[in-house]
């Protein structure tokens, strides 16, 4: 395999701790986590319930501070939230109930300043792409889930964020809905080009979605490994291959318990563990 | 594996997908089908034939009393009502009233507004109106009247002070919950697409709260008319004007028994028309619309 120079990253997160406190004490949600994501990166961060996985991507998003280290978005640091990281969120009140489909798509287009007709234009063009442009005048409340989570993609790409933010998006669908989803993601990257970075605790749509995988151990967030991916798609999901990263994520992430937990008494020591291990 | 329960195996089987028949979804309905779908959806009518029933308990109870004094019946009521409407009476007490009550609405409206909006930027607001709205929410608004009344003197001041009263703790008190039921994911959109202060307060705490606010619109709006009625019975006339409640109040005194229940009947009559007509188109164009509320 060839090994090119690679470019500046597009997001760096630089030994990134976060804490947050509930019920009167703090508690870290992830502990010097560090990644690099390129441009064009289908990036997904993988881990079991716990792991700080989507706190790591509100601090992405801006809506969470860091104790220590630091998120660069382009070499600038990431202070609050902003039109350059749009996230879609695995909820479906992500969509505001008043407002039309189409209106959805124009709003943030319109609150960031852009003209009406050109809003217009953009978010039918859209919703063309994620094939909804039948339901353009339709209100949230009369939609699928699955065509909900099309409208919030098609916000998210109609806005051509630096960074697509996606906080398991698909968690809320059916499984069936959920392939369809994963399949037209797909398409859509290999057709719009976008950079993501997408949260799933699902080992097998970690695989197909993402071309480059971070894998975290939970309390609190560790980095555990970073895994490529980028020959996995829903077609070769049988393939023994897959059957076989699958499940050397899964003994990355559950296996070898209690030896994991020794080796993490320090931070000190983990780091040495994880170097000796892998 | 016990045997006892074992199903039996049988032969597999696949089908050429048909096309779905057509006509089934669009058969037309027996005509008591349709009849039974337009009575259930006739909400009028059957509270017309209700009103119509127990008005007619109302005059036949009027008849055994047999003493206009005390109990007119709903036909007198009736001949008084369309007597006053038609001689201008009554429109002349409805218009001073509502007119007085729209101002203390807005004004209420407008106070529960700054309230809400301070309490939704900031910690001292917060407890500001958590603090005030559990002093006065409680306090009948009538109750302020003697001090309205040493403070604007009798006229359409104390009115309008007591009105903000009635209209403002319930409405901030509505809106505050409603803001604060706002789901945390839409702020969190709204934050993404640069939205802060009062565009958010506008373009999404407020309609994502509408329902809230809506309730608190008209709860308030059953508040102050009933504040403003007792309001007028107390004090009546102001500067030679009157409202409903000073109507009812002199028709009492001259004895006029069937003027008084027309009064009553007016009341009733607005109340119903606002929450009906005004309110229900309001409440059909955006939040039923939207799906946020049956």
């Amino acid at each position: 395999m060839n090994v090119f120079p690679l470019p500046a990253p597009l997001l760096r997160a630089l030994d990134l701790t976060i804490d947050y406190g509930a019920a009167g004490k703090t508690v870290r949600a992830t502990h010097e986590v560090s990644f690099d994501v390129y441009e064009g990166d289908r990036f997904v961060l993988l881990g079991p319930s716990g792991c700080g996985k989507s706190t790591l991507l509100k601090a992405v998003g801006g809506f969470v501070q860091p104790t220590a280290g630091g998120l660069l978005l382009r070499g600038r640091r990431i202070v609050k939230p902003g039109p350059d990281r749009i996230v879609v969120f695995q909820e479906f009140d992500q969509l505001p109930p008043w407002k039309t489909v189409k209106q959805n798509v124009m709003f943030p287009l319109l609150a960031g300043g852009a003209g009406r007709k050109d809003a217009e234009a953009r978010a039918l063009h859209w919703l063309e792409k994620v094939g909804l442009a039948r339901f353009a005048d339709a209100y949230p409340h009369t939609l699928s889930g699955g065509m909900k989570a099309r409208v919030a993609i098609a916000r998210a790409l109609a806005m051509q964020p630096d960074i697509l933010l996606m906080d398991e998006p698909f968690a809320a669908l059916d499984a069936l809905t959920r392939r369809r989803m994963q399949e037209e993601l797909q398409a859509l990257w290999e057709e719009a080009g976008f950079t993501m970075l997408f949260v799933t605790h699902s080992i097998e749509e970690a695989l197909v979605v993402g071309n480059r995988i971070l894998l975290l151990s939970p309390h609190p967030g560790r980095v555990r490994a970073e895994i490529n991916s980028h020959q996995f798609d829903l077609a070769s999901s049988g393939s023994p291959e897959f059957q076989a990263a699958s499940q050397r994520i899964h003994k990355l992430l559950f296996g070898e318990a209690g030896h994991d937990e020794a080796a993490h008494a320090d931070a000190a020591k983990a780091v040495h563990a994880l170097a000796v291990h892998s | 594996m016990s045997a006892r329960f074992q199903p039996a195996v049988r032969a597999e089987y696949e089908l050429p997908l048909l096309p779905a028949p057509p006509a089934a979804a669009a058969r037309p309905l027996t005509w008591r089908a349709r009849l039974s779908g337009w009575l259930a959806g006739a909400g009028w009518l059957r509270k017309g034939l209700l009103l119509i029933v127990l008005a007619g308990l109302w005059e036949y109870a009027a008849r055994v009393a047999n003493n206009d004094l005390l109990l007119p019946g709903f036909l007198q009521t009736a001949e008084a009502f369309v007597a006053g409407m038609v001689s201008g009476e009554l429109p002349r007490y409805v218009g001073v009233s509502l007119g007085v009550l729209l101002q203390g609405y807005l004004a209420g409206v407008l106070g529960a507004f700054v309230l809400t909006s301070l309490a939704m930027s900031s910690r001292l607001g917060r407890d500001l109106l958590e603090t005030l709205t559990a002093m006065f929410n409680p306090l009948p608004a009538i109750a302020l009247l003697p001090v309205a009344l040493l403070w604007f003197g009798l006229g359409k001041g104390s009115l309008v002070f007591v009105l903000v009263h009635s209209v403002m703790w319930p409405l901030a008190l509505n809106a505050y919950a409603g803001f604060r039921a706002v789901p945390e994911t839409l702020r969190m959109a709204g934050r993404n697409y640069g939205l802060g202060g009062l565009r958010m307060v506008t373009q999404v705490l407020v309609p994502a709260a509408l329902p809230a606010i809506l309730s608190g619109l008209k709860i308030g709006w059953a508040f102050a008319w009933r504040t403003l009625i007792a309001a007028e019975l107390v004090f009546g006339t102001t500067s030679g004007k009157g409202g409903l409640g000073w109507y009812i109040f002199q028709s009492r005194n001259e004895l006029f028994t069937d003027k008084v229940f027309a009064g009553l009947a007016t009341v009733i009559v607005i109340g119903l028309l606002f929450e009906h007509i005004v309110f229900d188109a309001v409440e059909r164009l955006t939040v039923r619309r939207w799906g946020m509320q049956r």
